[in-house]
């Protein structure tokens, strides 16, 4: 059969485009989620790799693929360093298309970051940060406070040890903008229930191991509660060598932030009877262990912990917001993507249901734990026994007195 | 109440104990230094990883082979110690005629694979370790609460190191170990192996450092960090005592611990500079350290 000259140009005009479909289809809008933490220093366990084995189940238990959209998740290690932290993420936007920045433990680390995700207008979900003044004086419109915070943790377990006949208080802090929120949140509110801070001893951080001037200056204080303004191997490291001084018997020790994995390194024999409070614990209800259940295989000796369900449900509650509003559009505003999040209720396995509050505050529900004897425990990582819960209305700091400049204007 | 520069007495009292208790750790693992450096020439900078070795290696035995902290004191070191002679024979020994800048770079290489596998294997939150039954509780001193176990860290470093002043200083092996670092070729004539007595010795070192790692475990967390936490101020004091001197870095490694002590009750945001401040001023004043040999 011959071919007609017209026919031939159509033929060749349709293979001609071929290509440019193949391509168009191949360049579908890609998210990038950047999981940025601590991966070898003091907070691998509490962030670290786990929390990447959460955000990728998140993709999982969302169906990216049967949604048909692609996403990726890269992950990489800040050291706790904020000049290193904000060269990583300045590579992510400008080479490699990150979308979304995720995690980010260390307060002095995520407080350096706001800024960069403002001006290049992306999004800066994070979870594993103590810091109130990220949602306060230094939040952004591009940001959401996910699982917890300084005031939060103040307010829980620096309110209930008041409560108890707690009212003065001696703290032993980690020299840097986390352990210092902490210590004026929770000086805050003990003033305002009428009790006294005594002193307070601030020490060098990363590179202190031993507590142990620090913990006798405390005892010579003569308060009643030893306030642990610090984290992860430091406050094991503080409540360890308290019992070894008998601060134990004196005084009583408030570890203002532990996570259940401090508690795994700890012991149960030294860590038994502390109070402290997380917005998440795997052995809360059916759907936490449900969770837990599906990532465990994953991250076998590492339970998650509130740092990590956060990486979980802020991931799932992106991709609701990105599927909501067209994953293009998503990609381009970072301040809409946010707006987005904030309009749509929160609702996974992890935290139940909460609101995202307009400074971009998430509002989760606070739960006050006991750690149990080791009698009491009766399978691997069965350490919690609940003592009380603060709805997230009343857990975090109210609104106006957060002085978060994105709200007057 | 006796008053020292505004601080009750009893309080500074208890502060030059806490002082000199950190130093016996200061002085066991700058001691390890100070003979590595002394006899092999070799910048040590996988100290810190071989002390949290012993830490690990008395943690796993008590978990996987229920040996308890006593026998852990004496096989701990041991295992570590034939980790180092691996270590020694295998790679260390090739660097033995280069200068001493490659030395350094490939221990702190190895001490960063070390700390890597650690961390691979075990997480950084730490382990677990008790403090032994019949050395727990403590002692009223009257002017402090002193818990029992930190003052046998204290005798028992005393001891090491004493010990290890008197066999390299006294004794004719120590003899043997010091002529064989002036002039090796002379003394292999004599008969002796030497690059067997410099494998003992890197050994020998090793071993101080996994002994205070055990020492260490019950009061820190077991964690693949703890020892990068204690080998910049550990240099420091092998540098200001000068480098080489056995005796130096012991009285050094005590002494900082007094000073560093002190500095945690003036101004503890200070405490972990001050050692490096004293380590400028050394410097400046005598090149070779408190106790170095002149040139």
């Amino acid at each position: 059969m011959l071919l007609s000259r017209r026919s031939a140009l159509t033929s060749a005009a349709v293979a001609a485009t071929l290509p440019l479909v193949r391509t168009a289809r191949a360049q579908k809008p890609k998210l990038k989620i950047g999981v940025l933490n601590d991966q070898s220093g003091p907070y691998t366990n509490t962030g670290g790799a786990t929390s990447v084995v959460c955000t990728k189940q998140a993709l999982e238990d969302f169906g990216v693929a049967t949604k048909g959209m692609d996403v990726e998740v890269i992950a990489a290690d800040h050291q706790n360093k904020p000049d290193l932290a904000v060269s990583i993420a300045r590579q992510w936007f400008d080479r490699d298309g990150v979308d979304m920045l995720l995690d980010v433990p260390t307060s002095s680390v995520a407080l350096a970051l706001q800024s960069v995700v403002r001006e290049k207008n992306k999004v800066y979900l994070n979870s594993g940060a103590a810091s109130s003044a990220l949602t306060g004086e230094q939040c952004s419109p591009n940001f959401i406070h996910w699982t917890y915070d300084t005031f939060m943790l103040a307010k829980s377990t620096g309110g209930a040890m008041v409560k108890a006949g707690g009212d003065s208080w001696y703290f032993l802090t980690a020299d840097y903008a986390f352990g210092k929120q902490l210590q004026a949140d929770t000086s805050t509110l003990i003033k305002a229930s009428g009790g006294k801070v005594l002193g307070a001893a601030q020490y060098p951080f990363p590179g202190t191991t031993d507590f142990s001037s620090f913990l006798v200056q405390a005892q010579a204080s003569g308060a009643k509660v030893l306030g642990l303004a610090n984290a992860g191997g430091d406050t094991v490291n503080s409540i360890k060598q308290a019992n070894e001084f008998g601060l134990n018997n004196s005084m009583k020790i408030a570890a203002l932030l532990m996570f259940i994995t401090d508690v795994h390194a700890l012991g149960l024999d030294v860590a038994h009877g502390l109070n402290l409070t997380e917005s998440f614990y795997w052995d809360m209800n059916e759907r936490t262990r449900a969770f837990t259940k599906r990532v465990l295989p994953k991250s076998p000796t590492n339970y998650p912990n509130m740092d990590h369900a956060g990486c979980y449900s802020a991931t799932l509650h992106y991709l609701k917001a990105c599927a909501d509003m067209g994953v293009a559009e998503a990609k381009k505003d970072g301040v809409a993507t946010v707006n987005r999040m904030k309009a749509m209720p929160v609702e996974d396995d992890c935290f139940g249901t909460s609101k995202i509050r307009e400074d971009g505050r998430n509002l989760v529900t606070s739960y006050l734990f006991e750690v149990k004897k080791p009698a009491e425990s009766k399978g691997p990582w069965d350490y919690y026994k609940l003592v009380a819960t603060t709805p997230g209305d009343e857990a975090f700091r109210p609104l106006a007195d957060g002085h978060c400049p994105i709200i007057k204007a | 109440m006796i008053m020292i520069f505004g601080i009750p007495g009893p309080l500074l009292f208890g502060q030059l104990l806490l002082g000199l208790i950190n130093g016996a750790f200061y002085a066991m693992l700058s001691l390890g230094l100070a003979v590595i450096f002394g006899m092999l020439n070799i910048i040590n900078f996988a100290h810190g990883a071989l002390f949290m070795m012993g830490a690990f290696t008395s943690w796993m035995l008590l978990n996987y082979v229920g040996i308890g902290y006593f026998p852990a004191l004496i096989l701990a070191p041991l295992l570590v110690g034939i980790f180092g002679i691996i270590l020694e024979k295998t790679i260390i020994s090739r660097l033995y005629k280069l200068d001493h800048l490659y030395g350094l770079l490939l221990t702190f290489g190895l001490s960063l694979v070390i700390e890597g596998l650690f961390r691979n294997a075990y997480g950084s939150s730490g382990m677990p370790y008790r403090i032994p039954e019949v050395l727990s509780g403590a002692t009223n001193l009257g002017f402090m609460y002193m818990p029992n176990y930190r003052g046998w860290v204290v005798l028992a470093a005393l001891v090491v190191c004493i010990s290890t002043w008197l066999i390299i200083e006294k004794t004719s092996l120590g003899a043997t170990l010091r002529a064989a670092t002036e002039n090796a070729p002379l003394v292999q004539a004599f008969g002796v192996d030497v690059p067997r007595l410099i494998t003992l010795t890197y050994a020998g070192g090793v071993a101080l450092a996994a002994f205070a790692g055990v020492l260490a475990a019950p009061i820190y967390s077991v964690n693949p960090n703890m020892g990068s936490n204690f080998i910049n101020t550990v240099f420091a004091v092998v540098v200001i005592g000068g480098m080489g001197s056995i005796m130096g870095s012991i009285l050094t490694g005590f002494g900082l611990g007094v000073v560093e002590g002190l500095t945690k009750v003036f101004y503890p945001q200070a405490s972990a500079t001050v050692v490096f401040v004293v380590m400028v001023i050394v410097l400046l004043v005598r090149p070779r350290g408190l106790f170095g040999k002149a040139a």
